[in-house]
């Protein structure tokens, strides 16, 4: 008996999931203005709330959210408010192109922020073009998102908020030859990884056209556990300054073999460094005169920086995050481009994006290039006991 | 004095794989069974190590001697559980069974602790010893010394004690063996928890040398000692301790002359050169020492 009561509550269920889909197609087919309501503008957001990098999604939604009511307390843009449309893509991609599709057929967002992976990203780029809607991904780091790898063309309705990854090794090397006055340098690259291999390339290009020298590169696989063998080579080839592209859970071990055999150069990596779990394999003193770049520090002496970690502090009762500061960064990011647009088309919001020049905002000051890439400001994290404190700001 | 750093980096990574070789040579020895779950054995070994220490609060040798206790009730278990009943199977079904349980305890430490890796606690400090220009941790020779040990034990025990002796009689003929009264199942059990044992010292030593511990940790290291094994004549003692050290003496090389990629590629290089020109390993002939 129940059984039976329960398939026919699935027919019901069934039945009006498709009226509703028919009002949604017949309420939706005429629509080509895209903000409704009166004195509003949606935004719509496509985050990870759920699954496995649900912290990335979560820290970014908090952020926007953030700033969509700062600026709403201060009138808003152009008179009109910000609403938010929060969807959650549950960090999966085939998941996050569904939440796309929905934002822009159904809830007619004037633009959408999301996603905080790369590849939940790339999962709109299509219905970004076919819909006409602007994306700003507020982390998205990998080349593709808005750059065609094949045609090398620039898809037209994709944007971030983040740098993207080669700029990173430039930073490092700049860093490197300016404050650290490095003349020697030796790459030691993760080769599994095309982020890490990408932050090489840069980093060699760079520090060679510095002036700098690269006296030794060596590679290692994701896995591995054992670098002394290699480590003993660097530190044969005795060299100023070690760059070390690659993610936290080899680069704790191989800050801790190489300060265990008496390799005392500093050491630097790219944001892949940014973990917790970094301090607890390479041990807090090994960690001295090491540093990473990163989006953002929520210790920059910056007022700009300082007034959003207070604010953030105030909504939510934590230190932001990256992932929050861009997802805040991404939010301004877009209303000024409607400001400038005086108006929520779609259309007119992307025209105004691609434009975006000199905006100050919390990761930096922002202009958007040709790529549709932002020209911005890298921070500098240095370690000091086990703790990540700021070290300094650095320009392209 | 780049080549001695090299040599003891190499000495070192050689014993670990040295001692959990012996398990593997000692187990194929004695039931001709090669036992791919070892490898998760020491994993477990590393775990027990780790909480040891940092739950329990236990001291570095009570940590070690915790983690053999239960490593050495888990390999008998598994004996037990596993391979006991189809000692008179088919290779093939007791080979695939070892896989099985090899899953088995990598998944099962998965779905109770999640993947996450732990880091280890850093016991020994930085002291270090400077010789030639070659710098060596304090750990380093601990776990030289500990390895030293346990080897020279094992030896003593299958040579001078009344269950080596049944051990090496099993692993000569067993049937003739039960025929003078020697508890087969028993000798075998025995075998099992010694061999773990090892592992599970070696996973804590393991720990210790590179710090960072997972549930999947027993693969890689697992099949090189295999790799020791069949170098050294699998079922031969003697042979997985020289084996071991040979392999981590020959991929430290492989690394220092800049080749690191290709550091496990070697590894399988030599298994497969050893099973084509040299099947019986470096000792396999010596039949009187097989255990």
């Amino acid at each position: 008996m129940k059984a039976r009561w329960l398939c026919r509550g699935n027919w019901l269920a069934l039945m009006l999931v498709f009226v509703l889909a028919l009002t949604a197609c017949g309420t939706g087919g005429g629509g080509g203005t895209a903000s409704n309501g009166k004195g509003e503008v949606k935004i719509g957001l496509n985050l990870e709330l759920s699954g496995n990098v649900a912290s990335y999604g979560t820290s970014a939604a908090n952020g926007a959210e953030l700033a969509a009511e700062e600026i709403n307390n201060a009138g808003g843009v152009n008179g009109l408010t910000i609403k938010i449309v929060k969807q959650d893509n549950r960090s999966d991609n085939s998941e996050s192109a569904n939440v796309a599709v929905r934002l822009m057929t159904q809830d007619k967002v004037s633009a959408i922020i999301g996603a905080a992976t790369s590849g939940n990203t790339k999962a709109m780029i299509q219905l970004s073009e076919e819909n006409k809607i602007p994306v700003v991904s507020p982390t998205a780091t990998a080349d593709s998102v808005t750059v065609d790898e094949k045609t090398g063309k620039v898809n037209e309705y994709m944007f971030r908020a983040c740098f993207i990854d080669p700029f990173q090794g430039k930073v490092a090397a700049q860093f490197a030859l300016g404050e650290l006055g490095a003349k020697t340098a030796a790459v030691y690259t993760d080769t599994s990884s095309d982020y890490a291999k990408g932050l090489a390339a840069s980093f060699k290009k760079a520090f060679t056209e510095g002036g700098g020298k690269i006296v030794q590169e060596e590679s290692y696989v994701q896995g591995d556990k054992e670098f002394r063998s290699t480590l003993t080579r660097i530190k044969g080839a005795n060299p100023d300054f070690i760059y070390v592209p690659g993610y936290y859970e080899e680069v704790g071990l191989i800050i801790k073999q190489a300060r265990e055999m008496d390799i005392q150069a500093p050491m630097m990596g790219g944001d892949g460094w940014d973990s917790p779990k970094l301090v607890e394999l390479a041990g807090k003193t090994n960690l001295n005169n090491t540093f990473f770049t990163n989006h953002y520090s929520s210790q920059d002496p910056d007022p700009q920086v300082q007034k959003f970690v207070k604010a953030y502090k105030d909504k939510y009762g934590s230190d932001p995050d990256g992932f929050a500061a861009l997802g805040y960064d991404a939010m301004y990011l877009i209303a000024d481009a409607i400001k400038r647009a005086g108006s929520s088309d779609p259309v007119k919001i992307h025209d105004a994006l691609a434009q975006t020049k000199d905006l100050q905002l919390a990761t930096g000051k922002i202009s958007i290039d040709e790529y549709h890439n932002p020209v911005k400001s890298a921070a500098i994290i240095e370690f000091k006991d086990g703790e990540q404190t700021f070290r300094t700001k650095i320009n392209p | 004095m780049d080549w001695l750093q090299q040599l003891l980096n190499g000495i070192s990574l050689g014993s670990i794989y040295a001692l959990i070789a012996l398990g593997y040579t000692m187990v194929y020895g004695i039931v001709k069974l090669i036992n791919f779950a070892h490898g998760d054995v020491f994993m477990l070994g590393a775990f027990i190590g780790f909480y040891g220490l940092t739950a329990l609060h236990l001291g570095f040798i009570p940590s070690i001697l915790l983690a053999m206790a239960i490593t050495s009730i888990i390999g008998v278990l598994i004996e037990r559980v596993a391979y006991r009943r189809l000692r008179n199977s088919p290779r093939i079904a007791a080979l695939t069974t070892a896989i099985g349980v090899s899953l088995f305890i990598e998944y099962t430490t998965i779905y109770i602790r999640g993947p996450q890796p732990e880091a280890y606690p850093d016991l020994f400090g930085n002291d270090k010893l400077h010789i030639l220009g070659a710098t060596i941790r304090a750990d380093a020779l601990i776990i030289l010394l500990i390895s030293i040990v346990l080897m020279l034990l094992l030896q003593w025990i299958v040579h001078y004690t009344k269950i080596g002796k049944a051990m090496r009689a099993v692993s000569y003929d067993a049937e003739a063996a039960r025929l003078m009264g020697i508890s087969v199942d028993r000798t075998i059990s025995w075998t099992f928890a010694l061999g773990s044992a090892l592992a599970g010292a070696a996973g804590v030593i393991f720990g210790l040398y590179y710090t960072k511990i997972e549930p999947l940790m027993g693969l890689i290291p697992g099949l090189k000692a295999f790799i020791a094994a069949v170098l050294g004549g699998i079922g031969s003692i003697p042979g997985a301790m020289i084996g071991g050290l040979v392999l981590g003496l020959v991929e430290t090389w492989v690394s220092a002359l800049g080749f690191s990629l290709v550091r496990d590629a070697v590894a399988f290089v030599i298994l497969i050169l050893i099973l084509l020109f040299m099947p019986q390993g470096l000792f396999g002939k010596n039949v009187r020492e097989k255990v």
